[in-house]
């Protein structure tokens, strides 16, 4: 049953030696304004920051994407040149092969960290001694810096002095001055996988660990008094009970991932060569290193419609499973 | 009368006497709460220019400010400011390659007149940095930075390794000469391996350092060293932006598989995106026998304890097949256009021409440009790397300095680091690749590119 509070207001009228409160000019005016026109007063700042620093540089870009401005030759006449861009950008074998770069590192670093995250939280929704330590030392890594994980990851892979090398080499028996992580193309794009996964498996662990405490005990319960073994509770209940709050990490990463810039940036520049370029890096190189204002205008709105078309799909498919 | 008449007298010597301490220090008085910033990077020349800018703070009155940015983020961060009109800089020491760009956009002041009016001569200056740093279009009367810092591609080398009896008999005994600083390319290449590896006091060493860094210019700075004197030219000199067959030219080729021959066989491991910095550390540490770098590093290695002072040697970037050049770094001074305080900028650069200023930048570790400074007699014998230095600033040659640098930049990098690190393609490819890239840029800055 719901229960209600009722707040009484004092009847001044009724209260001896209590005047009735006069109401000021200005109360009485905001007084004659309907719900919805206060309502649309306490949100008109909001929308108007929104408009200046959202809305209006989008529709900017979105001009700028059809001239050839070029901050770096600004004394250059600014031309009207159509969809010029667009169709450069989509016939340039290089942005291709970015985008391929990206999906590659986006899908698999997602996968992993869908697998890694949910093994966490697996592990840390059962009681243990130490519970609460270890979620915080594997919360940590999430609380850092992209720098200072870029920066510092770069160090422990530094072929000669950096322990992971040191550490494969123990296991292995191979030299640890043999390999690089970042330097050689077979393996720099696993190391920015596997670093990014290092960051952001314990966010993907915080929304499965969210799910997990969602299921009712009753059903496990239940489960049991059925002589479900663990294995079948886990694929018949866990899993699919889950499935909504994993898909919402997924959605969550894969468009973090696909922005992802700073991390990669610091680790290998995207190299050796161009072989962790992704497209943000590419953008970014366009924009502000190459200075084309226009065609890295183009770029970053194929990119914005690409994830948006994309995360619209997926928001569908993420509302048909909830329905279920 | 005779009353106002001395009270007239008075009052003008007070005046004359007043103009004459303006001269000397009454115009600190009046510059006091004036402030000028410089921006430049974060190297060890730009702590010397601290430390020169003192005196001129002394005699002028004018704090001095600096903001100094990492190498890495140097030319995004200024560019961007030069790009959005900011009002950080005053004076800004901008790199070489950004002068075409700065004149044509108007980003820097045109210091003409005030060369003129200040009887400051470019002739005064060694001619490459002239051209290199103040000049645009290149070759022609037109200055838009004063050179403050002149400085070259180089080499260092472990004195005390190359000296050791039992090195110099095993060398000897393999390559049937003495081991001594490399002339050309190919004797650096085998100095080079033959240090690979090797055990030197108990600690296994490596043969050279070159630079590879992938974001900013690393690698192309490095890799032009070799392409110069294996006959690279950025276009043909009787035809402007006619690159086809000079860029992508057979001896071209074979300069860059040489810089990845030597980056494969001779350096240490992990080296696949490193820079200046990288060179130092590798060198201090004790890890290469020999290393490139820029001049303006030099005098902070002669002062390192553990491998300074007689333990360093240096060298000129070697020869190659078709030539001897080396690349040209540096850059010069000038006048920020938006900057709300021109002429106290202009009088930073009026004093900073001074023979007496440029005498200390050199002696306190900035490298001068002024020829009377670097053609004096002593000046061979003022460091150990002068002589080198000197002969460094001959034979100097510099990247595009178009306005569309940062772009032509950008696509070496890519096109040199893909070949060289990532083990993309032919040395060909790449270089035919870069003119591919080269023209699409120019044609889109206007350019007429002609193929043949």
């Amino acid at each position: 049953m719901d229960t209600m509070t009722t707040i009484l207001q004092p009847d001044h009228a009724t209260i001896p030696g209590v005047s009735k409160p006069v109401k000021s000019r200005a109360a009485r005016r905001v007084h004659g304004l309907s719900d919805r026109a206060i309502a649309w007063l306490f949100v008109a700042p909001t929308i108007a920051l929104l408009l200046a620093i959202n809305i209006f540089p989008l529709i900017w870009m979105i001009r700028l994407s059809f001239t050839n401005l070029n901050l770096s030759m600004s004394y250059l006449p600014l031309r009207f040149v159509g969809l010029d861009n667009f169709r450069d950008i989509l016939t340039d074998e290089d942005v291709w092969f970015r985008l391929q770069t990206t999906a590659q590192f986006v899908i698999s670093s997602v996968a992993l960290q869908v697998v890694v995250g949910f093994g966490l939280a697996l592990l840390i929704n059962r009681q243990f001694r130490g519970h609460s330590f270890w979620t915080t030392i594997i919360l940590l890594p999430m609380m850092l810096s992209p720098a200072v994980v870029g920066n510092f990851w770069t160090l422990l892979l530094q072929p000669q002095i950096g322990p992971f090398n040191y550490l494969i080499s123990l296991f292995t028996g191979v030299p640890t001055s043999s390999f690089s992580m970042t330097g050689q193309v077979s393996l720099a794009p696993w190391t920015i996988v596997l670093v990014d996964t290092w960051m952001w498996a314990p966010y993907v662990m915080l929304i499965c660990l969210a799910g997990l405490r969602s299921i009712p005990d009753y059903i496990y319960e239940a489960a049991e008094v059925d002589r479900a073994s663990p294995w079948r509770q886990f694929w018949s209940i866990t899993l699919p009970m889950t499935v909504p709050f994993l898909m919402l990490a997924v959605l969550f990463r894969a468009i973090e991932n696909f922005k992802m810039f700073d991390m990669v940036n610091l680790l290998t520049s995207g190299g050796p060569g161009s072989t962790t370029e992704l497209v943000s890096i590419s953008l970014k190189r366009a924009a502000f290193e190459k200075w084309r204002t226009g065609y890295s205008s183009a770029l970053a709105i194929i990119l914005f419609v690409t994830v948006f078309g994309a995360a619209n799909i997926y928001v569908k498919t993420l509302n048909k499973v909830k329905q279920r | 009368m005779r009353r106002l008449g001395w009270l007239r007298s008075t009052v003008a010597s007070a005046v004359v006497a007043a103009a004459a301490l303006g001269g000397l220090g009454g115009g600190q008085a009046a510059a006091q709460g004036k402030q000028l910033t410089l921006c430049w990077a974060a190297w060890d020349p730009a702590n010397a220019l601290v430390e020169l800018g003192k005196d001129f703070t002394k005699q002028s009155g004018i704090e001095m400010k600096y903001e100094f940015v990492p190498w890495t983020s140097y030319a995004d961060r200024f560019l961007n400011e030069l790009n959005s009109h900011g009002k950080l800089c005053d004076l800004i020491i901008g790199d070489s390659q950004w002068i075409g760009g700065a004149a044509e956009n108007k980003w820097y002041v045109k210091l003409n007149d005030f060369f003129d009016k200040e009887k400051i001569s470019m002739d005064d200056f060694v001619p490459a940095t002239v051209v290199g740093y103040s000049q645009w279009p290149k070759n022609t009367p037109n200055y838009w930075a004063l050179p403050a810092m002149a400085d070259a591609v180089g080499w260092t080398y472990r004195k005390d390794w190359f000296s050791r009896p039992e090195i110099q008999s095993a060398f000897k005994a393999k390559y049937g000469r003495d081991l001594a600083p490399p002339k050309t390319y190919d004797e650096l290449k085998q100095i080079a391996e033959f240090f690979q590896g090797r055990e030197i006091d108990g600690k296994k060493v490596y043969g050279a350092y070159i630079f590879t860094e992938r974001g900013s210019e690393g690698i192309t700075m490095g890799v032009t060293n070799v392409l110069y004197n294996y006959g690279f030219a950025y276009d043909n000199p009787k035809k402007a932006y006619q690159m086809q067959g000079i860029v992508n030219s057979a001896d071209a080729a074979k300069g860059l598989e040489f810089y990845k021959e030597l980056y494969k066989c001779c350096t240490a491991p992990g080296m696949t995106n490193a820079y200046m910095q990288e060179g130092l550390d590798a060198f201090k540490s004790g890890q290469v026998a020999m290393q490139m770098n820029w001049f303006a590093f030099f005098p902070g290695l002669y002062k390192d304890p553990n491998v300074g002072g007689d333990k360093i040697g240096f060298f000129v970037n070697p020869a190659g097949p078709k030539g001897h050049f080396t690349q040209l770094g540096g850059q010069g001074i000038s006048v920020v256009a938006t900057s709300d305080h021109k002429d106290d900028a202009l009088a930073y650069i009026k004093w900073f021409a001074q023979p007496a200023v440029q005498q200390k930048w050199w002696q306190i570790g900035g490298y001068s440009a002024l020829k009377a400074v670097v053609d004096a007699p002593d000046f061979p014998k003022s460091a150990a790397f002068a002589p080198q230095f000197l002969e460094s600033m001959g034979i100097v040659k510099d990247f595009w300095a178009e306005p569309s640098y940062a772009q032509l930049l950008l696509d070496m990098q890519k096109r040199v680091h893909d070949y060289v690190v990532a083990d993309k393609g032919t040395s060909q490819q790449a270089l035919d690749l870069l003119v591919k890239d080269w023209t699409k840029v120019f044609k889109e800055q206007g350019k007429e590119v002609a193929s043949q």
